[in-house]
């Protein structure tokens, strides 16, 4: 049987719709798994089908138009589910993640091309192109790789895996061939669980590192909100050190995102500015209003500006309700002039910037620092997990880690929760890519003196 | 002299290779250069143990005589690994070195179709790469339409005893001098093996009070499937455990390099699972004391093995070593113990089927190959045979995966990764070992051996009343309901499960750990069924979802199988293989895309164009 595989099959853009291709025999029933609308299994084929892709805890992630085409008329001659996803990047990255996680894998460099040559397709003469393209794809992925892993993190995942081999693997397995030697430690649940503390906790630094790698490679977007004429386009000017957004004092003026980055600890913000929140007739603002609603579920960090001169309002409120649980800076503009806001419902992360000059931008900027840790992070060290299948494998070792970890006070014998964890010891050995057939055994006879 | 298929070689590969062949019912020659020694153990005296236990299993299966044998010939039987899952166990028989030979030379005199020959061969008749007979040492020909080779240790082999060195086989026979320089003219790479023995000790000349008594189950077993026990519990004869001392060690170390191994006088590899006690000591120096086992070899005579002392000092020296030993300080030893070196090819030029690749029609099985073990042999001549058989009668040859069983990791391991010292079977060779279990090896297998010949009507019907028998339990156990009465559940405290809240099948209600056939029956649900029927539905529902797990990884692992690469394919031809995987493939030959695809070095990319290349030569052709 062929593995289902997935992939994002648009170029990702801000705002454009991106669709997830998944082709292989298991395609409908795991999507379906996510979705929540007609039941995907009894679609026709060649349909759409419009409903939402939910999350473990049924929380609703996009509203999408999902697409069945069953073998044998399609791309790859295999059962095809396209997700058309409605939300952007963080978005339809969430979705893949998602649609991963049901155990589907995800597609490597021109794996859709490569079945629907293998299946007969593809025009024979595209053969010898597509050869090229494999070859030199996977020698540049592999070179990729290796240059992002040969930092410290894949010394970690090497020595975390050398850490299962040799304290529990190797010695269940030697308990197993050589079940009368008396000098051989016996391996005990007891042990094993200790152990697997050990290496959950260790596989949740990877994980978390990886994230901050994340941070390292992509940024914080960063979303500047408030209600219109706060001074939300000042502060992104002061932030950027140049006139990008429009600063009058009509209120509304902001109705398009603007984007701008900079670079704090050597960590890039990508700053997202938002057209003002506010009750608007004008149909133009409103969807400049609804945008910036999106953009807060979206952000790494909301900087949330507030007019000093003004007492809190009703829109203010509902803006502080949006953003309670996110991460934030609150802003309180125009310190120079006089305080009218009542700071008490405010919480205690904020900074004071007034109209006419730089005041508060630096300490605006030590804030974010000091929230992400930037001063830190390891920056030098570009060695974490940098693509979602090294990010996938990384957690489905920790999923199956957690799932010994839960059956291990159970009946069920260690030799066979040992076939579990040596699944995980694999898939941490294709993050850095080598698999060494022999080690185990290796390590077996490097380790216990064994034989007649 | 004319013949449908020659063995050469009476070992354990030999005797299944002609058993098999002449059962098939191919006028079959087996030509030995001892009769007295055909199915000797020249080494340990048992049979089975982890994963090997299960290769015997698995010959009894597909219609081999191994398991048979050593039912009829077994002193001691112990199943091992009793206290962990299902997945491991195995029996392990000590045997009797003198029954156990009688009674295959007694089965093979009765086999129709077979003839036994004493005489020694040189060299194999080849005609156009194909083999059409052999020429013994007289220089008299006998032809045949196939031939297998399971010379075991004999090929070139010397014994080596401190300094010296002496051309000759096990029990001072004589070792086979030409045919592996004649092998190597065919175009076989051969390589050096090495391999030891530890001494035998005379059973009247040992303290046992200070020794640990290690005795057999108390409970009968069989490795056949079809066999009823044939022996008494009660009337087993036990082994013994002692240690070596410091003393011993003191005594290795200061002769260290009087020994074969260190003094520099062996060229073979040597197996790291089976150390001699000189290299447990140099490697393990940290080790106080090393395990060693007293395995009594028959009830005819009173040699004693001494299990994990195998060495290759000097005589003066084995004696002070072992009259260091507790309970063997006034040891007398009746056979000194030995390394032995010999010839064998290198098992990259083998097909799946064990037919060489440069000769067509030759077969080999065994030591020959690079394995060692009893067990490992017999399952390579088994399949030998069958297939030597499926040649020469124009059928398809038997060809076992990994996911069906060990006999299938073995071969694909030796053909597809070579071996660089003698191979042993391990339970972590195999990645599916939750499916090769010892108990469901006639599952597995016992529909090959009777499509194949070897399992005849009557066996086969035995073996499908158990099926229909498993399948009945299952749809019982399905049928009934367990309802949450006060009452059940009251009854339920005292195996420490879960309360039951709604009513479950006794299916549902088996599948927890803690719950079995023996709770159900003290609950009153009685089930007349066979223990091993019982074994078998107990195993397939407590562990459901493993089970379905490792079929799914095998399935999508295997895949990849079903592509078979043309046997003259030129890798030259194809463009982008890396160069690595290119050379790999060039060597080694595989015969599917699975194979290729566990040639270590052969990337995930080199595997996508070698399908892309031969999907476009189908399309060319």
């Amino acid at each position: 049987m062929k593995e289902t595989i997935a992939a994002i099959s648009t170029a990702l853009g801000v705002g454009a719709i991106s669709i997830i291709r998944i082709s292989g025999p298991e395609s409908i029933e795991k999507v379906n798994t996510i979705f929540k609308g007609k039941d995907l299994n009894t679609a026709e084929s060649h349909t759409i089908n419009y409903g939402y892709i939910i999350d473990k805890n049924s929380e609703v992630i996009d509203e999408v138009l999902i697409s069945i085409m069953k073998a044998p008329k399609t791309f790859t001659t295999e059962d095809i589910v396209e997700i058309n996803c409605h939300g952007g990047i963080a978005t339809t990255k969430k979705v893949l993640e998602l649609v991963l996680s049901t155990g589907i894998k995800l597609a490597e460099e021109g794996e859709f091309t490569k079945r629907a040559f293998l299946n007969g397709r593809i025009d024979l003469l595209k053969a010898e192109s597509i050869m090229d393209l494999i070859n030199s794809k996977s020698e540049n992925s592999r070179k990729q790789a290796i240059e992002i892993l040969n930092g410290s993190l894949s010394r970690k995942i090497s020595s975390l895996r050398f850490q299962i081999l040799e304290k529990i693997i190797t010695v269940i397995e030697v308990n197993i061939d050589y079940p009368e030697y008396d000098d051989i430690e016996i391996m005990t649940k007891e042990k094993v669980k200790n152990e697997l503390i050990s290496i959950k906790k260790q596989l949740e630094k990877i994980i978390q590192e990886s994230e901050n790698g994340k941070i390292l490679k992509n940024g914080i977007n960063t979303v500047i909100i408030g209600r219109p004429n706060v001074g939300k386009s000042s502060i992104l000017n002061r932030l950027l050190d140049e006139e990008k957004a429009i600063v009058t004092d009509i209120e509304g003026t902001t109705r398009d995102i603007v984007e701008g980055n900079i670079t704090i600890s050597g960590v890039e913000l990508n700053i997202f500015d938002t057209a003002g929140i506010r009750k608007t007739q004008d149909i133009v603002e409103q969807i400049g209003v609804n945008k910036s609603f999106e953009y807060i579920d979206k952000a790494d960090l909301i900087i949330s500006v507030f007019n000093n001169n003004e007492e809190l309002n009703a829109e203010d409120l509902e803006i502080l309700d949006k953003i309670k649980e996110k991460n934030k800076i609150i802003v309180i503009n125009k310190a120079d002039l006089k305080q009218k806001i009542n700071l008490d419902n405010l919480g205690n992360n904020i900074v004071f910037t007034d109209t006419i000059s730089d005041n508060g931008i630096e300490q605006l900027k030590e804030r974010i620092v000091s929230m992400f840790n930037l001063d830190k992070l390891e920056k030098s060290d570009y060695s974490y997990l940098n693509n979602a299948r090294q990010i996938s494998l990384a957690k489905e070792a920790y999923e199956i880690i957690i799932g010994v970890e839960n059956q291990i006070d159970s009946e069920i014998p260690l030799d066979m929760l040992e076939i579990d964890i040596k699944n995980a010891w694999e898939v941490l050995g294709k993050i850095i890519g080598e698999t060494y057939e022999e080690e185990l055994l290796d390590q077996l006879f490097k380790q216990f003196c064994l034989g007649k | 002299m004319k013949y449908d298929i020659i063995i050469v070689g009476g070992g354990h590969a030999g005797c299944e290779a002609a058993l098999a062949s002449a059962r098939l019912g191919n006028n079959t020659i087996l030509v030995s250069s001892n009769i007295k020694n055909i199915a000797d153990m020249p080494c340990n005296p048992s049979i089975g143990g982890p994963a090997k236990g299960i290769l015997v299993r698995e010959i009894d299966a597909l219609g081999g005589e191994m398991a048979n044998n050593i039912d009829h010939s077994c002193i001691q039987v112990k199943m091992l690994n009793t206290k962990k899952g299902p997945a491991v166990r195995a029996l392990r028989a000590q045997g009797d070195k003198v029954l156990y030979p009688k009674e295959m030379l007694n089965t093979m005199n009765n086999t129709k179709n077979l003839t036994i020959l004493e005489n020694m061969v040189e060299d194999l008749i080849i005609e156009e790469n194909k083999v059409k007979g052999i020429i013994l040492e007289d220089s008299t020909k006998i032809e045949a339409k196939a031939v297998v080779l399971t010379t075991g240790t004999y090929l070139k082999s010397v014994i080596l005893c401190g300094d010296k060195k002496t051309e000759s086989g096990p029990h001072d026979e004589r070792p086979s001098k030409f045919l592996s320089e004649n092998l190597k003219k065919y175009g076989f790479t051969i390589q050096r093996l090495k391999t030891g023995t530890p001494p035998r000790i005379a059973r009247e000349s040992i303290d046992f009070s200070k020794l640990k008594e290690e005795p057999g189950d108390q409970k009968e077993w069989t490795f056949s499937f079809f066999n009823k026990p044939l022996y008494k519990y009660q009337n087993q004869i036990s082994c013994y455990l002692t240690y070596s001392t410091e003393n011993v060690h003191k005594i290795i170390m200061e002769n260290l390099s009087k020994s074969s191994m260190y003094g520099g006088y062996v060229e073979g590899i040597g197996p790291r699972y089976c150390p001699s006690i000189e290299d447990k000591v140099v490697k393990f120096s940290d080790k106080e004391k090393h395990q060693l086992f007293l395995e009594p070899e028959s009830k005819f005579y009173d040699d004693i093995y001494l299990q994990g002392f195998s060495t290759s000092m000097p005589h003066d020296i084995q004696e002070k070593m072992v009259h260091s030993l507790p309970g063997l300080e006034n040891a007398k030893i009746l056979k000194y113990a030995y390394a032995i070196e010999y010839d064998a090819i290198d098992p990259l030029q083998l097909k799946n089927s064990l037919e060489t690749k440069i000769i067509s029609n030759l077969f080999t099985a065994g030591q020959i190959n690079g394995t060692s073990g009893y067990e490992e042999a017999a399952a390579q001549g088994l399949i030998a045979g069958i297939n030597a058989s499926q040649k020469i009668n124009n059928k398809e040859p038997l060809i076992l995966k990994r996911n069906e069983a060990y006999i299938g990791v073995l071969i694909d391991d030796l053909i597809t990764k070579g071996t660089k010292e003698p191979y042993r079977m391990l339970t972590s060779r195999a990645e599916y070992r939750l499916l090769l279990r010892h108990d469901n090896a006639d599952i597995r297998l016992s529909k090959y051996g009777h499509e194949i010949g070897l399992i005849d009507d009557n066996k086969y019907k035995i073996f499908e009343d158990k099926l229909n028998n498993i399948d009945q339990l299952f749809q019982e156990l399905d049928n009934i309901k367990l309802t949450p009465t006060e009452e059940t559940n009251k009854k339920l405290e005292k195996y420490e499960t879960a309360q039951l809240k709604d009513g479950i099948t006794l299916k549902e209600f088996l599948k927890r750990p803690e719950i079995t056939f023996d709770t159900l029956k003290e609950l009153g649900f009685i089930f007349d069924y066979n223990d091993d029927v019982k074994e078998q539905v107990e195993i397939n529902i407590k562990y459901e979802g493993y089970i379905k797990k490792a079929n799914k990884e095998a399935e999508k692992l295997l895949d990849l199988d079903k592509t078979k690469i043309p046997e003259d394919i030129n890798y030259d031809k194809i463009p982008n293989l890396a160069s690595e995987g290119r050379q790999k493939l060039m060597k080694i030959r595989p015969e599917t895309v699975g194979q290729a695809a566990r040639i270590s070095g052969v990337n995930p990319a080199d595997i996508t164009i070698l399908l892309i290349y031969l999907k476009k030569e189908n399309k060319n052709d």
